[in-house]
């Protein structure tokens, strides 16, 4: 149990995606004027990163090792996140209108997202269990959303700011990104089990 | 002449980085030294070329509503094979680099110009197309990394400017990069609107 509790705070605090690996920068800065948008990307991005480690972990467990085909696993894998979206898309489409009305315009740029591909390869690379790759993938898109959430806040007011010429719009939202990542920071050291 | 304007479109007026903003991962996650922003930067290049010819060559034959997944893979397989040389000649950098290497499948400039360059032009304007880019993204990540490390250790491509101590271990972590490359975006602004 204290396996998956140190998993937990530390994808989601220490070792958070966007602020201290630099995974998912581009939805990061793009999607995170509002927190609305914010926390729809984070929804979805949760839903869609959980799905793709569990079945890239199955495919890489019982295709690509036992036929010795491990050095495919790019391709595989791509293929695999590239389809499992526009499978979602199209199901939940038909199934659950509402939710598609939600999510539905973050979906096509999460194939794109590069904490998709980096989670599913990073569990593999550390020899995780499929309960704690399930763990990591749900914490992982936790402290996305978090780090999303928090960064469109401070936007929000960001805006109604006056900001030196030169530093408008993408500067001053990296230097803020910046500022963030620090607080972040104060987080690294704590260790749990 | 021509084949020259399109490279100095992709290093100045499309820069990746500093005017279209794309790539930004690898962009922070890598130009810890201004080795490893260079040893990125030419990594995305090689992919950018392969792909970028093979897709200005193979165009007629995708059908057009598969052609995001063709991309793809055509991409895929590239920065495998670059995985694997990489693997094998240059282990060092390959550690460094770590999981930003097969995460060059996603870096939307690949893509990004196979769609809106080498599927429009013919192989060779999209070779240079993709050298010009690649420059410009390699140029921006190195001086990034050139940056970060000066001021984070006193050093350029390890040759000493200070002494150590004198460095601001900041600039060397996570917040760093973000600060760094929002002065250098900045900076450019400026300049350009001069």
């Amino acid at each position: 149990m204290l396996t998956y509790i140190s998993i937990l705070v530390t994808a989601i605090f220490v070792n958070n995606i966007v602020l201290s690996q630099f995974l998912g920068i581009c939805p990061f800065l793009g999607v995170s004027k509002k927190i609305d948008s914010a926390l729809g990307m984070g929804a979805a991005v949760t839903f869609v990163m959980l799905l793709a480690t569990i079945v890239t972990y199955l495919l890489q467990i019982y295709l690509l090792e036992p036929f010795g085909l491990a050095f495919m696993q790019t391709i595989a894998f791509i293929l695999v996140i590239a389809a499992l979206v526009q499978m979602l898309e199209i199901i939940l489409k038909k199934v659950s209108p509402s939710l598609y009305q939600a999510l539905g315009v973050f979906l096509p740029l999460i194939t794109t997202n590069c904490t998709i591909l980096g989670v599913a390869i990073m569990v593999i690379q550390k020899n995780f269990t499929l309960l704690e790759s399930t763990v990591f993938a749900i914490s992982t898109a936790l402290g996305f959303t978090l780090a999303l959430t928090i960064f469109a806040g401070i936007r929000e007011q960001l805006a109604l700011t006056t900001v030196p010429k030169a530093m408008k719009g993408m500067p001053i939202a990296l230097v803020t990104a910046g500022l963030l990542a620090m607080a972040f920071m104060g987080f690294s050291g704590i260790k749990i089990g | 002449m021509n084949k020259l304007k399109i490279i100095l479109n992709g290093i100045i007026t499309e820069n990746p980085t500093f005017v279209l903003l794309l790539g930004m991962c690898p962009t922070l996650g890598t130009t810890t030294s201004a080795i490893n922003g260079m040893g990125m930067g030419l990594s995305t290049m090689f992919v950018l070329m392969c792909s970028n010819v093979a897709i200005a060559a193979i165009k007629g034959f995708i059908p057009d509503k598969v052609r995001i997944p063709s991309y793809v893979v055509v991409i895929a397989a590239f920065v495998t094979i670059l995985q694997l040389c990489m693997q094998a000649y240059t282990p060092a950098l390959y550690q460094s680099l770590g999981l930003f290497i097969p995460l060059i499948v996603v870096n939307c400039i690949i893509l990004g110009r196979a769609e809106a360059y080498a599927a429009k032009h013919n192989p060779l304007d999209s070779l240079f197309d993709g050298i010009g880019i690649g420059l410009g993204f390699t140029i921006a990540l190195t001086l990034l990394g050139a940056v970060r490390e000066l001021l984070g250790t006193g050093k350029i491509f390890n040759l000493t400017v200070f002494p150590e101590d004198f460095g601001a271990l900041i600039f060397i972590l996570a917040p760093g990069a973000f600060i760094a490359l929002g002065f250098l975006i900045a900076i450019i602004n400026k300049l350009k609107t001069k």
